[in-house]
């Protein structure tokens, strides 16, 4: 056992449960923008994925990686852009249009990279990071949390953000009122298809922004299919924070230390599959729904399209 | 969520007779979107810079055309009639079973370590009933936890069904590496089960007779949901679950049941796939036919007779698909835009169609 709590292990522990749980948290925290608006928004695996892929695309092109975090959040927001019209416009079934958008997204984005770079293969360097000084040279902790890219800190920011949005601004009343009781909205002259566009579109642009963290920090690479249901996981932490960003925030690291856990092991000389590793997240969310039992707190509205006049 | 799940209403009568004015309708609202996405995904092709005519000529040639290519889309059919039924009943009753790829996956693999181990200790006949049968009863168990959590702490079921179709999805691995793995062969797999074991071929076809199971199951389900009691208790939990409860219907008992008989389904067809075409598991093998299937289900208002059209063109779709991507060099990852693009033109031509209908009224 003394081998498990080195230094060595905790950082690379800490550090593998940020780079994975951010990308989970910034989908997540789209997630639960949209789903508050009332738009369950299944195509957030898509989203992801073609941030992922647009984001690489352009950091490889440009050598920028800042250019490429903007790709990426641009190209999440274009398949958002989609789903608005279908389904917040048009009032299509939101299902059906976010499985067919994560479809069209892995097909697309495998294609691309067949034709482009399943010759090469090409790989990004290494993003630099943004140590804060100070905090960066505590033990553990410092190049596990204050030695990272700066993205990281950005991301961290975007949640403390959104939760002063959603607790102390008129946009949050706005947006729970489009998930609570649109009609509401309506009759005190907000447009209800204009905040619940916006919502999805912020949901698109900051999944497109994880995934681009994926490929671009993460991997350093992309692969198809890469995001390997971040998107529904992402989706499962913002129904489970019920609303709250911060509760997301640790659940998203929560579920990154258990996707990282396997890499830090290894660090430790503990060899364990990595299929039973991969079973932590889910059981313990399992485990904690079983003893917790806790009522899901969705919107009345969620899922409902609003049609102005209508029962 | 509110959804439609009646069949079409009628028609305002006009001029035309209604059988033809019905029929004209049917074949606008599906031969127009399927053309479109055809159209629009062919504008990729071309862009990718790859003939779509030759293409499509060549998934029109293997998917359907040449027997061999009829046979295996009508094999492919199978596990997805099982799937789309099991999510007919789930969605009817307004249960969002989500978890078809775990409870199938899971199903697989176990029925995949059964049969070889069963055949030669029974008759054929009772090895395969038997593979079934476990099938499904391990699709249900694995919807125990969702179900039990749904019917009395009423916890979201896209949640639990999720995690756990994650969590199967893993275990399915772990068993296949771990425990049930063939020691005579190199790449991790379950021992097979040998070709003369599986299920029956029908007549003098490759077509496994998988297909009827699933054709049975699918027009059952049906038949259950639209036309029994039982069926109409689960339509009324799906409708409204307090009302139901008002109107004195046991809601978790109810719930309950409509776990096990859609996971079971699943698991059903996971048995279906192994003991008829697969004979094995090989590591890290996941279809995941339930995410694609969902869709088709949706876009058939959850009617089995045009859910087995629509998973019919899916397999022409995906079988044919594959041998395109091996002759053209696209790879097969295109089938997923074209359905993608083609449930979107569903989606905007049914939403076309209930307007000009609200208009005509």
């Amino acid at each position: 056992m003394s081998a498990l709590f080195t230094e060595a292990f905790l950082t690379a522990l800490i550090l593998g449960a940020v780079t994975a749980g951010l990308p989970l948290m910034l989908a997540g925290l789209g997630e639960q923008i949209s789903e508050k608006a009332g738009v369950l928004n299944i195509g957030l695996e898509g989203m992801m994925l073609i941030g992922a892929y647009g984001g690489f695309l352009v950091a490889y092109g440009s050598g920028s990686i800042w250019l490429g975090f903007l790709a990426g959040a641009v190209g999440g927001a274009a398949v958002a852009a989609v789903m608005a019209v279908l389904c917040v416009g048009l009032g299509l079934n939101q299902i059906v249009i976010g499985i067919a958008l994560t479809l069209g997204a892995e097909g697309m984005t495998a294609l691309q990279h067949h034709f482009q770079f399943a010759q090469s293969y090409p790989r990004l360097p290494a993003v630099p990071t943004l140590p804060i000084p100070g905090l960066s040279s505590l033990p553990v902790i410092g190049p596990a949390l204050f030695d990272r890219p700066a993205i990281v800190y950005l991301a961290v920011a975007a949640v403390a953000v959104t939760s002063w949005v959603f607790r102390r601004t008129h946009l949050g009343l706005a947006l729970q009122a489009a998930g609570d009781k649109p009609a509401a909205l309506d009759a005190a002259g907000v447009g209800v298809v204009a905040i619940r566009s916006a919502a999805v579109l912020t949901a698109g642009a900051l999944a497109g922004l994880g995934g681009a963290f994926m490929s671009e920090v993460g991997a350093g690479i992309f692969v198809p299919f890469m995001t390997n249901g971040a998107g529904f996981i992402g989706i499962v932490l913002a129904m489970l924070a019920r609303g709250h960003p911060l509760w997301l925030l640790c659940g998203a690291v929560l579920f990154g230390a258990c996707l990282s856990i396997t890499t830090a092991l290894q660090v430790a000389g503990v060899d364990i599959p990595t299929d039973v590793i991969q079973m932590l997240p889910f059981a313990t969310v399992l485990l904690i729904l079983i003893l917790f039992g806790r009522r899901a707190a969705l919107p009345p509205a969620l899922g409902v399209h609003y049609v102005r006049g209508a029962r | 969520m509110t959804l439609e799940t009646a069949d079409s209403p009628p028609i305002s009568p006009t001029a035309l007779r209604p059988a033809l004015r019905r029929h004209l309708h049917l074949i606008a609202t599906t031969v127009v979107p399927l053309v479109a996405a055809l159209a629009l995904s062919g504008l990729i092709l071309a862009l990718l810079g790859v003939d779509p005519l030759a293409y499509y000529g060549w998934v029109v040639q293997r998917g359907l055309l040449s027997p061999s290519g009829l046979e295996a889309t009508a094999t492919r059919m199978a596990p997805l009639l099982l799937i789309a039924a099991s999510l007919i009943v789930a969605f009817r009753a307004g249960i969002w079973n989500l978890g078809g790829d775990g409870q199938f996956l899971l199903a697989a693999v176990i029925v995949a370590a059964a049969a070889p181990a069963l055949s030669g200790h029974l008759p054929n006949w009772a090895v395969l009933s038997c593979c079934l049968i476990l099938g499904a009863a391990v699709g249900a168990a694995w919807s125990v936890v969702p179900a039990l959590l749904k019917a009395w702490q009423n916890v979201n079921e896209i949640i639990t069904t999720l995690m756990m179709t994650f969590l199967g999805v893993s275990l399915a691995n772990v068993l296949v590496k771990l425990a049930f793995l063939d020691p005579r062969t190199t790449v991790p797999q379950t021992r097979t089960l040998a070709v003369a074991d599986r299920l029956p071929r029908l007549f003098e076809t490759t077509v496994s007779s998988g297909l009827l199971i699933g054709l049975v199951a699918i027009v059952l389900v049906h038949l259950i949901m639209t036309r029994t009691a039982f069926g109409l208790k689960l339509r009324i939990v799906g409708a409204n679950p307090r009302a139901a409860l008002h109107a004195g219907l046991p809601v978790p008992r109810l719930t309950v049941a409509v776990f096990a008989i859609s996971a079971a389904l699943a698991g059903l067809a996971g048995a279906v796939e192994i003991v008829g075409v697969q004979g094995n598991v090989r590591a890290d093998w996941n279809p995941a036919y339930g995410l694609t299937v969902v869709p088709l289900v949706f876009l058939a208002r959850f009617n089995g007779f045009a859910s087995i059209a629509f998973v019919f063109l899916f397999s022409v779709l995906s079988i044919g698909g594959e041998s395109a991507a091996r002759r053209l060099g696209v790879p097969n990852h295109f089938t997923l835009v074209v359905v993608a693009i083609l449930l979107i033109m569903l989606g905007i031509t049914e939403h076309l169609d209930q307007r000009r209908r609200a208009a005509g009224r």
